[in-house]
């Protein structure tokens, strides 16, 4: 057999495909074909690599050359000079942006240096169409071995001992979760994967599903063999349209396999998969509102318990986790629970994914050990913040989570350590902020989120989660008081204390996390109606210096709503009535006359 | 489609596609094997480089030695044509000219197996920008 000299290896992941990798995988195919080169160099598509900021990415293997943001055209280069001549196409290699020189492969990119990867293990490295690859990187192997060498009991006890936690944000241990379930009596139960990833930002469930499916299969399937279930369900939302086209083939090759359905593995062990989709709604990660939808019915939460673990689909036990729990699975039945045990912090083992977005240079997907400090992730794997601005906060766990600041940076991250600092880990969204954000209008915005968002069961969300967004929009516009902030407070905890699932329970977290780290950016916006970053629209003012201005007329004529009156080599003047701030005449004028006071 | 029925049947599977994964997986962990450069620049192919990496690649597949053989620009050394770079674990890299199917099998057997030295060692010239 002839063996392939060269891989190349193209990022099918969404973020990669919205900027044309599929055509850049057809014409390099092309390339190949009509150079002759089929028998020596294979094009195959991955799923994620992480590195969204500079997508598409091309990762040509042995030498492990990484190339950003490579255009279909660019195939032709790429085949005539690496793959031909051996010569690595320079224009088109990462850059490190603080020393500014071309990085020649992933293993010298700082990028990739510090993170570990279990649950991304295979994302990026195999074609996730593809289960013979899978299957080449120990797939189905922990399955096999659950399925032949151990009992259930044995697999809950091993899962208990690796420590595993929910990574979908709860942190609730993964082995005790399943002990649970497995102790309810019922004809049927079920496993179902919590694949709606709702927080704005976050995108590890949908990248692991597209580009490792299998890995979600075999858990499930292990699952289900431990709480004595035969069927499983993904929930998972229709706006992930290639996740789901990825987990059909992959459940479809399963079953041809016999790795799905009846007798698996020889054994009388049998398990199905099914799909259900989500409309796309917040509330519906939650998992009684999750089941409920599963069911048909609206996807509100009810209250806990009973606990799905007792009765959950169609009143049937039923095990609840999240895409990222069950890609670390596997691993940890293949590799031993001691193994994962050792990585991670005291009391979170493992890793986690983080989805890095924001301020920051290398935008993407990474995964850390737990324990690692914010500091590594932001400045080493992050690159540091964009146009060498300063950092000021970086918000994690979403709606739910909490600012944290400078002071925080070197904080090991794990749950517990996260949510004493007043934020939580969240499904691992990480959002960072720089010196020109205003922290109110990041309340407000996230407020904004869980007000849309909220289902409207219990009058503490629906009503108390509106309230509160009125009054950061108050407070943006300038015309927030003293009394204000103390009610703000307040009804932050009434909402927290009462409101029915998590969902209300933590949606004030970004209004008291920035109240508690930025109190004075709140009393600038109340006392001195000023926003120190200038975002708040309503509390600037545009200007003309009398002194600067020559009369030139320019920023007259280009202000949209005739705000601006003044004659020809005459002083200017801005009607602050009229004006919306849209910053046309700052812009425009060449003499530094305008600015924002 | 024959189906999986035992571990059995899994690992056959996995040996099956072993080969055309193992390129991958080496790359993954590139310090820990031997390393092999090609040269093929336009003077490399001209004097059958091409044959001598299409060599290596399956002999050392034959002789199951974990390896890394890629292909890289001209090396400077056009008189002495093909030219290849070898670096064994926690060895200074060794280049070596004049090579053809007949010389890496050599190279293979002395070299990278047992770390003999042998004929055709160009002396490496240059420093590596990376070293610095």
């Amino acid at each position: 057999m002839t063996q392939f000299k060269m891989h190349l290896l193209v990022c099918g992941g969404t973020g990669c495909r919205a900027s044309e990798s599929e055509q850049l995988f057809h014409s390099l195919k092309k390339e190949v074909s009509e150079k002759g080169l089929e028998n020596e160099v294979q094009v195959i598509t991955t799923g994620c690599f992480g590195f969204c900021e500079k997508g598409p990415i091309v990762k040509v293997m042995p030498d492990n050359t990484f190339y950003t943001q490579v255009k279909p055209d660019d195939a032709i280069e790429i085949i005539a000079e690496h793959v031909i001549k051996g010569r690595k196409v320079n224009r088109l290699l990462y850059v490190n942006p603080e020393t500014e020189e071309r990085v020649s492969d992933s293993k010298h990119m700082g990028f990739y240096r510090k993170q570990l990867r279990i649950a991304l293990r295979n994302c990026g490295f195999i074609d996730p169409e593809n289960i013979e690859e899978y299957i080449s990187r120990d797939g189905y192997a922990a399955l096999a071995k659950c399925l032949t060498e151990m009992t259930p009991a044995q697999v809950i006890e091993e899962m208990k001992k690796s420590g595993l936690r929910g990574r979908g944000g709860g942190g609730f241990p993964t082995g005790l979760k399943w002990e649970i379930t497995s102790k309810s009596q019922a004809d049927q139960k079920y496993v179902v994967c919590n694949a709606d990833e709702g927080d704005p930002g976050a995108f590890m469930d949908r990248s692991i599903l597209e580009g490792d499916p299998h890995s979600v299969i075999e858990a499930m399937a292990i699952c289900g063999y431990c709480i004595g279930a035969t069927k499983g369900v993904v929930y998972i939302r229709a706006e992930y349209p290639l996740a789901v086209e990825r987990l059909k083939i992959a459940m479809k090759q399963a079953s041809e396999f016999g790795l799905l359905g009846k007798n698996i593995f020889g054994t009388d062990f049998e398990f199905e998969i099914d799909i259900r989709y989500g409309a796309g709604a917040f509330v519906c990660g939650e998992e009684t509102a999750l089941i409920h939808s599963m069911e048909g019915l609206r996807g509100e939460p009810t209250i806990k318990p009973p606990f799905p673990s007792v009765s959950g689909y169609l009143e049937k036990p039923t095990n609840v986790n999240n895409v990222e729990t069950f890609a670390n699975v596997p691993v940890i039945i293949n590799k031993g629970a001691d193994w994962f045990a050792s990585i991670g912090s005291e009391k979170s083992k493992g890793t986690k994914v983080f989805a890095l977005a924001g301020k920051i240079n290398n935008v993407g997907l990474i995964e850390v050990p737990m324990g690692t400090t914010l500091r590594d992730i932001i400045f080493e794997i992050g690159g540091g913040i964009k146009d060498g601005k300063k950092f000021k906060a970086v918000q994690t766990g979403g709606p739910s989570g909490g600012c944290l600041t400078e002071k925080h940076l070197d904080i090991q991250i794990d749950f517990d350590s996260l949510t004493a600092a007043g934020s939580m880990m969240g499904s691992g969204g990480m959002i960072v902020l720089d010196e020109d954000d205003c922290m109110v209008s990041i309340a407000k915005f996230y407020l904004d989120f869980t007000v849309e968002e909220s289902c409207g069961k219990c009058a503490p969300c629906r009503i108390g989660n509106k309230r509160l967004n009125e009054m950061l929009e108050k407070i943006c516009e300038g015309k927030g008081t003293m009394k204000d902030l103390d009610l703000l407070r307040n009804l932050s905890h009434v909402v927290k204390d009462t409101s029915l699932c998590g969902l209300g329970q933590t949606s004030p977290n970004p209004v008291l996390s920035t109240m508690d780290n930025f109190y004075d950016e709140y009393l600038a916006h109340i006392v001195d109606h000023k926003c120190p970053s200038g975002q708040c629209k309503a509390l600037l003012q545009y200007v003309i210096e009398a002194e600067n201005c020559v009369g030139c007329t320019a920023c007259a004529r280009n202000c949209p709503v005739n705000a601006i009156a003044g004659e020809r080599k005459g002083i200017h003047v801005i009607d602050q009535v009229t004006c919306i701030k849209c910053g046309a005449c700052l812009e425009k004028c060449k003499f530094n006359a305008v600015f924002i006071k | 489609m024959t189906k999986i029925t035992s571990l059995a049947d899994l690992k056959n599977i996995k040996a099956s596609v072993e080969a055309k994964m193992s390129l991958r997986e080496r790359s993954e962990t590139p310090d820990s094997m031997v390393q092999i450069r090609v040269a093929m620049a336009t003077c490399g192919i001209a004097s059958g480089a091409k044959i001598v990496m299409d060599y290596l690649i399956n002999e050392l597949d034959k002789r199951s030695i974990p390896a890394i053989v890629s292909q890289t620009g001209c090396m400077g050394y056009c008189y002495a044509e093909p030219t290849i770079e070898v670096t064994r674990p926690g060895h200074q890299p060794l280049v070596f000219g004049y090579v053809d199917s007949k010389k890496a099998d050599q190279i293979i057997e002395k070299y990278i197996k047992n770390g003999e030295l042998l004929d055709g060692i160009i002396p490496v010239n240059y420093e590596n920008i990376e070293g610095k």
